[in-house]
């Protein structure tokens, strides 16, 4: 029998439910593996034993006592850090917020927790969650456990390292341009990336508001499912959360690919991408025509535009999300400061890192008098374009087969030099946020040297279903990939 | 001169705009916030849909067009009582636009002022500075707060004033805020610019912020108008820029020019939906309004015969208003039951504005009386200072205190030949053309009677006394 920390979540759900297993025992059986195995992936900032040790009694207690349980209860679940837990330090990988403690807990935490899921800790991630390899943690990188001299991916690189590396059944990502699908596929792990407002974003520390969306990452999709059957909801403490009716993921997951229109966006598959990935993903879209899927080519013009647009709206969003990082009151705050103009630009300085600062500069840039108009003013005129470019698609198709990375992880060190060569990564997912869609990220073969390879399945608005449908098919089809 | 006037009036909404924290005004600090309104990483307004209504209740009041669809944006600065570092406003499509009130001067004459727009925001915090240091009250981040932006149309200080009372007239009467100067629950930012007679182009305007009550704002109009024409006729040119007033050397100070006006980077939050008013609730919200001050005003000059301005004056508070309407149906002599309101009882309310203790049929038997001729205006006065204090007969007290009029001619003429006497050269001066040597007679004799004679019985005895000398 395979080790428990490699078991799926459902399976894992499974076993607790029919008592083989104690909540107790599953949650040692982790603390354990992170104790073994984190000296080497750095995927945790900050491991809650205790909190975590409770809930799992907790958990055993409840279902001692009968009570109606959630698949979820004791399945011990990772947390990226710019998730606020009360009580628990929430850093967003910054010195910022090096001894942050919030004083509430955000809406998926209270979701979690009273499904009595049990929380490990709270893991690693690019500095407020901006980068694509984790290297921006202004605490440590974290490695990639299919080979630990490459980058796990970004900005959830935590999440994505725990579950691959047995450290997390489950993680909670967020993904503003690609940060839950894009270290998954780095990882060789399930990440789903909801519609925008179908999982509350209330106690996320924002990045790009408008893009934000907080999302599971896993071993298979139908773990995904198990996790957005706790997640979704509406909750009226976020404004843009929808009110969607309540969905099971789980129902009706098998229902496979027959007839699904799957459209291929010539784009996605042009310049710069490497041909082990091109090779994969198109070798997966033959996988699922021979499962019964119609497969045909089509045209996304406005996936240049994509990139540009996302830099100006989601800086412009940041610079103004993280101006109340201020020194004033939470947060790093600069000993030397005589006044407060100094006391702002000092503590700003101390305790930002290099890729953060260069959002704010360049957000505030394209929101400036005199500049918005040419730049935050003519992304939001290319989202409209964008958005209407996949509802074109979504007219004759069901889904969008595209890659997630133009590579698979590359080695640490490798593109932090060069800001542009990074963003030029995400190039495939940012348009899913820009148009507020859902996409899953989920692997879809190995390159050359064996590093995972990505796929991405896009869906139209609340879609998730037949995401979780076609991706589950797959896995089932060829076999979880270890 | 031209001016124009930004007013902020807090909502009396009973939580704030963007969470469920209570507005109270005068709690311990930092006692009715929560990680929302303080901003703590993570949180998400939500707008609170009585705001709207509120504000949509002041557009309706004033004249306004209302935005069927309107949006928030972020104002982005920092300061320590901004704990976001961007204040929740709306920038380019505003909740209401294009409205107006009508004031009234004493002449009778109206006068239109437009407004532009009004607009929903989120009040900053307080700092305190204390000798250990500058501390933040959050209590009232993200009190609900309307924005009134008016036309500059306002000609002067008096002009000034009328408006402010006729829009806090508005806010009364549709219940949407206090007004109450002294918590700073009306705000007002005064743009002012000076040009010769007959110029058509507007000259270089200054901004005085955040007066906190009518006579500064009429005392930094004063002080501003004087101190821009003195510059302009020494040959100087006005600096647009901002300038604070010192209520207590009445004195405007310059604090910032245009050079450092801050580029605020308004964008649409993103963490707020678009404000959507249906037709439906717009008409839901018309019939929420009472009758408003010029309604009841015209009423008042037709019905009862009060003049314009004294209509107006009664109409500045629903309050002042229900009394006079009250103690009208209660005489003969409306008029006189209004002058006493307007001023022996507003005299007495303060500008603290202390709620009315008098009973309107009281006030209405004080008025009658003094048209009947039972009581002079020093009795009235004294009438309702014991009114003030106790609820009372006004007949029987006034015959027992000894403050009826006293009109018996055999006692006039008296009080009237004494003071002639004591006054050998009056009458001399009186047909040398001195007026006022007669009001100073009249004053004497009135004197005699222990303020009590019927002043203008008194008066005709006199001066037909001194024609005949």
């Amino acid at each position: 029998m395979k080790k428990l920390t490699l078991w799926s979540a459902c399976a894992l759900s499974e076993a607790l439910g029919k008592r083989e297993v104690s909540a107790v025992e599953a949650a040692r059986a982790y603390l354990d593996e992170i104790a073994r195995r984190d000296g080497e992936i750095h995927a945790y900032l900050t491991v809650t034993e205790e909190e975590a040790l409770a809930a799992a009694q907790a958990a055993d207690k409840a279902r001692g006592c009968g009570e109606a349980l959630s698949p979820l209860a004791g399945v011990p679940v990772a947390l990226k850090d710019n998730l606020c837990t009360k009580g628990i330090r929430t850093t967003c990988a910054s010195r910022m917020l090096e001894n942050f403690i919030p004083p509430y807990d955000s809406a998926v935490v209270e979701q979690l927790y009273a499904a009595r899921a049990v929380p490990l800790g709270k893991v690693n991630m690019d500095e407020f969650a901006m980068g694509s390899s984790t290297e921006n943690s202004a605490f440590f990188p974290t490695r990639n456990p299919a080979d630990p001299s490459r980058v796990p991916g970004g900005s959830s690189g935590g999440s994505a390292a725990a579950v691959a590396a047995g450290e997390a059944a489950l993680a909670i990502g967020s993904d503003t341009g690609g940060s839950i699908r894009q270290p998954a596929a780095f990882c060789g792990v399930v990440g789903m990336k909801p519609t925008y407002g179908l999982v509350s974003r209330y106690g996320l520390v924002a990045f790009a508001s408008s893009l934000d969306q907080i999302g599971p990452l896993a071993r298979t999709a139908a773990d995904c499912a198990l996790a957005m059957n706790v997640l979704a909801g509406h909750d009226r403490r976020d404004a843009t959360s929808l009110c969607a009716p309540k969905e099971d993921y789980l129902a009706g997951l098998d229902a496979g690919v027959g007839g699904l229109r799957i459209a291929l966006p010539k784009e996605y598959f042009g310049e710069g991408i490497q041909p082990a990935v091109k090779d994969a993903v198109l070798a997966a879209a033959r996988r699922f025509e021979a499962m019964g899927a119609k497969v045909g080519e089509v045209s996304f013009p406005t996936l240049d535009d994509a990139l540009p647009a996302y830099y100006v709206l989601s800086s412009a969003e940041a610079s103004s999300n993280l101006a109340r990082f201020d020194g004033v009151r939470y947060g790093r705050r600069s000993a030397e400061a005589r006044d407060i103009a100094e006391l702002y630009r000092r503590s700003r300085s101390e305790g930002f890192g290099a890729e953060v600062k260069r959002r704010i500069l360049l957000g505030t840039f394209v929101l400036s008098a005199g500049y918005a108009d040419a730049y935050y003013k003519q992304a939001l005129r290319a989202r409209t374009l964008i958005a209407r470019d996949f509802a074109d698609i979504f007219q004759n198709y069901d889904i969008i087969l595209s890659p997630v990375a133009p590579t698979t992880a590359y080695r640490l060190g490798e593109k932090t030099a060069d800001p542009m060569q990074m963003y030029l990564g995400d190039v495939y997912t940012v348009p899913v946020n820009i148009a507020g869609l859902p996409a899953v990220s989920l692997p879809c073969g190995k390159d050359e040297e064996g590093l995972p390879v990505g796929m991405q399945l896009i869906g139209p608005a609340l879609g998730e279903k037949r995401l979780l449908q076609a991706a589950h098919a797959f896995q089932t089809e060829r076999g979880v990939e270890q | 001169m031209v001016i124009g006037l930004e007013v902020h009036i807090e909502l009396k909404t009973a939580t704030k705009i963007f969470c469920s924290c209570p507005t109270a005004f005068g709690a311990e600090p930092n006692t009715q916030c929560c990680p929302v309104c303080t901003g703590m990483p993570g949180t998400l307004p939500v707008l609170n849909g009585q705001v709207v209504r509120y504000a949509v209740r002041m557009g309706l009041a004033t004249g306004c067009a209302i935005a069927h669809r309107s949006k928030l944006d972020r104002k982005n600065y920092f300061y320590p009582d901004l704990p976001k570092a961007y204040q929740i406003s709306q920038y380019d499509l505003p909740l209401c636009r294009d409205g107006h009130l009508d004031i009234t001067d004493e002449s009778g004459e109206t006068k239109r002022i437009g407004i532009t727009r009004i607009h929903i925001e989120e009040d900053a915090g307080k700092l305190v500075h204390t000798d250990e240091g500058t501390l933040i009250d959050c209590n009232r981040c993200g009190v609900p707060l309307i924005e009134v932006v008016s036309e500059p149309d306002i000609r002067s200080a008096r002009e000034a004033k009328a408006y402010l009372q006729k829009l806090r007239a508005a806010a009364l009467y549709t219940g949407i805020s206090d007004c109450r100067m002294n918590e700073g629950s009306m705000r007002c930012d005064v743009n002012l610019s000076v040009r010769r007679r007959g110029e058509t182009a507007l000259g270089v305007r200054t901004e005085m912020k955040n007066l906190a009550g009518f006579q500064y704002v009429v005392k930094a109009i004063e002080y501003e108008f004087a101190r821009q024409v003195k510059a302009i006729e020494a040959g100087e040119a006005i600096v647009q820029e901002t300038r604070r007033f010192d209520p207590s050397s009445g004195k405007t100070y310059s604090m910032r020019g245009k050079e450092d006006a801050e580029d605020y980077r308004y964008f649409p939050d993103p963490d707020l939906v678009p404000v959507e008013v249906s037709e439906a609730l717009i008409e839901e919200i018309r019939a929420e309004i009472p009758p408003l001050p010029d309604e009841r005003k015209a009423a008042y000059t037709e019905k009862y015969g009060l003049s314009p301005y004294a209509a107006e004056q009664i109409c500045m508070t629903r309050e002042l208003a229900d009394c006079f309407e009250a103690a009208a149906v209660c005489t003969d002599y409306p008029v006189l039951a209004a002058n006493l309101l307007l001023g022996d009882v507003l005299r007495l309310a303060g500008a603290e504005e202390t709620p009315i203790p008098i009973a309107p049929k009281r006030l209405g038997e004080v008025a009658q009386m003094l048209g009947e001729g039972k009581l002079n205006s020093g009795g009235g006065r004294r009438l309702i200072e014991a009114l003030w204090e106790r609820d009372l007969d006004p007949a029987a007290y006034a015959q027992a205190e000894g403050i009826g009029q006293i009109s018996d001619e055999k006692a006039l003429s008296a009080w009237a030949a004494e003071a002639l006497a004591e006054c050998p050269g009056a009458a001399a001066d009186y047909r040398r053309g001195k007026t006022a040597a007669c009001q100073a007679l009249i004053g004497r004799a009135m004197k005699k009677s222990g303020g009590r004679a019927n002043p203008v019985r008194l008066g005709e005895l006199i001066e037909a006394a001194l024609q005949e000398e």
